[in-house]
């Protein structure tokens, strides 16, 4: 597979506060209806990009002044690619339970990670699970999406 | 009806309607005040029925989702009944995702909401 053409690209180290990562999603958002991304997908990475940096904000740093978010963001015709890392301790997001399940359905946290993997192509962790990947490839028409494929 | 930042509040029949005025409801200190907010008219007003009507709302976080689950447990515990309505097709897919369309009554349109009560 060749490599993507990157038509925008932006990296910031932000401080763990979350209007900083509000910024850099607004920022994300703009370009993709610049280009013209469909409503669903926009809406789609808003929610994705919103649930990761604020793990890595208020669960990876833990709201601490001297820990820093760094986020790398990248956008092709077809594909955009998110970067998010927090400096803290990091956690294994397969141990996270699963939150449709019946004895946690109205437990009222510990959805994040599952709305990131449903609503994004794909999601990969560093093995210290301080660092996520976020890439949604970009659908071509709007409405209802096949099962499995928000 | 005064005294609320987030909501507003109206009446039919007995029937508390609440609509947001936050369109997009993501930050959290305004998640915070949402809920306080929200359990204020179960917890503070006594009110039994409500129904959450979403027709302005455009975006809604995991946090508010936790935020609607305790109102939830609130109204239960209060006897009351909680729906919601008019959510937007890309909320509606996070509510089935995530499998709350299990925990809430969730109707199309406000009128059917209503005559579901």
């Amino acid at each position: 597979m060749s490599e993507p053409q990157w038509i925008w690209q932006c990296d910031r180290t932000i401080p763990s506060e979350t209007a900083a990562g509000r910024q850099i999603l607004d920022e994300v958002l703009q370009q993709l209806k610049a280009h013209h991304w469909v409503p669903h997908d926009i809406f789609s990475v808003h929610l994705a990009m919103h649930e990761a940096l604020v793990n890595a904000i208020m669960h990876g740093n833990r709201l601490a002044a001297d820990k820093r978010v760094h986020v790398s963001c990248r956008l092709s015709p077809e594909l955009v690619h998110i970067e998010i890392a927090d400096e803290g301790a990091g956690f294994s997001p397969n141990c996270v339970p699963d939150p449709t399940d019946p004895d946690r359905l109205e437990s009222p946290n510990g959805r994040g990670v599952m709305l990131m993997k449903a609503f994004m192509s794909q999601v990969d962790y560093n093995d210290r699970g301080n660092r996520v990947v976020l890439q949604k490839r970009r659908n071509e028409q709007d409405g209802p999406l096949p099962p499995g494929n928000p | 009806m005064a005294g609320y930042r987030h909501l507003d509040i109206s009446e039919v029949g007995d029937v508390t309607v609440v609509r947001f005025r936050d369109h997009k409801i993501i930050e959290d200190i305004n998640i915070h005040e949402l809920g306080q907010e929200l359990f204020q008219l179960v917890e503070g007003e006594n009110r039994q029925k409500l129904l959450l009507n979403f027709s302005s709302v455009e975006f809604l976080s995991s946090a508010a989702l936790s935020k609607l689950i305790t109102l939830e447990r609130k109204v239960k515990a209060h006897g009351g009944v909680l729906k919601l309505s008019n959510i937007r097709a890309e909320i509606y897919d996070v509510f089935k995702i995530t499998k709350l369309v299990r925990v809430f009554d969730i109707k199309d349109e406000e009128a059917d909401a209503l005559a579901a009560y």
